[in-house]
């Protein structure tokens, strides 16, 4: 059982409450890029033991979007953060370094 | 026009926490950011509560003020004064970016009276909530078995909950089994 915190709302409940979206900070392709960019946005997904990004919605709540840092392994949460941002937190990553040194996700690190 | 009436017609359930069906209320959604105090001011004027801040609900009287999230905020009040609420709270948005939708027939809302433990039982064999901590003046926004619902405490001994309309009769029958069987607090 997964237990989150909505930074849209402040509400910390158990992972029924909300739903999960995918992978987060993915870069939307369309008309005018290549064939390449295109199958990587539409079936390329980061699939790691460790360090994730995942979007995340609070459905039952808010109904708000929000992103999520976890470990998919030991499946704790290092951080939650707006939607509104291409990528995490600095204070997020530099906390995820400190708990997992040498970590890397795509370009993240 | 015909006359509004609830979704269950006011019907009841008795036993350690009574289950009613509440007579139909103006129930007005407003979107836009709370942070525009242009907002925040209109509702409160309208309503005559202050506006609360993250997750909170100001009761008096049949008036409910509460906030539903960070864009979000619903307004109950007696069903005979929802046309001016309409058009007073359109008024006092003026150029504010907001929309104001009448929800009224949109809901059930029911209250939950009994016993404060018992009360907190049969919510908390229902949604997932921690019901030990929960405090009056919050609203909370979230799963009733398989429905969507929202939940407060305008005092201790009464629970007032809302859901969709047409799940009503689901949401009465499940508080009604919530509440007789074992408890856990
Ligand atoms: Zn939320």
């Amino acid at each position: 059982m997964l237990i989150l915190t909505c930074p849209c709302c402040g509400v910390t409940a158990e992972e029924t409450e909300f739903h999960g979206g995918g992978e987060a900070h993915l870069t939307r392709e369309g008309p005018g890029s290549d064939d390449a960019a295109l199958e990587g946005y539409l079936f390329h997904r980061e699939n790691p033991r460790g360090v994730h990004f995942e979007r995340w919605r609070h459905v039952y709540g808010c109904g708000k979007w929000f992103h999520a840092a976890r470990d998919t392994a030991t499946l704790e949460w290092f951080g939650f953060y707006p939607a509104q941002t291409s990528e995490p937190p600095e204070a997020l990553l530099e906390q995820i370094r400190q708990k997992r040194p040498g970590w890397r996700w795509r370009d993240f690190a | 026009m015909s006359d509004p009436v609830s979704a269950l017609a006011g019907k009841v359930s008795e036993g350690p926490v009574r289950i009613e069906d509440l007579a139909p209320r103006a129930m007005i959604t407003v979107r836009g950011k709370l942070s525009d105090t242009a907002i925040t001011e209109a509702l409160a004027s309208v309503s005559g509560l202050a506006m609360p801040g993250q997750r909170g609900i100001a009761a008096e009287g049949e008036k409910r003020l509460a906030w539903m999230g960070p864009d979000e905020a619903l307004l109950i009040l007696p069903r005979a004064g929802l046309d001016a609420a309409l058009s007073g709270l359109t008024e006092k948005l003026g150029s504010a970016h907001a929309l104001v939708a009448d929800m009224s027939d949109a809901r059930a809302l029911f209250r939950l009276t009994g016993e404060d433990a018992a009360l907190r039982d049969t919510i908390a064999k229902v949604a997932p909530v921690d019901m030990m901590r929960f405090p009056t003046g919050e609203i909370r926004r979230t799963r009733l078995a398989q429905i969507a619902g929202a939940f407060w405490m305008p005092q201790e001994g009464t629970v007032e909950l809302v859901c969709f309309r047409s799940v009503a009769q689901y949401a009465f029958d499940l508080l009604s089994q919530a509440a007789v069987g074992p408890r856990v607090f």
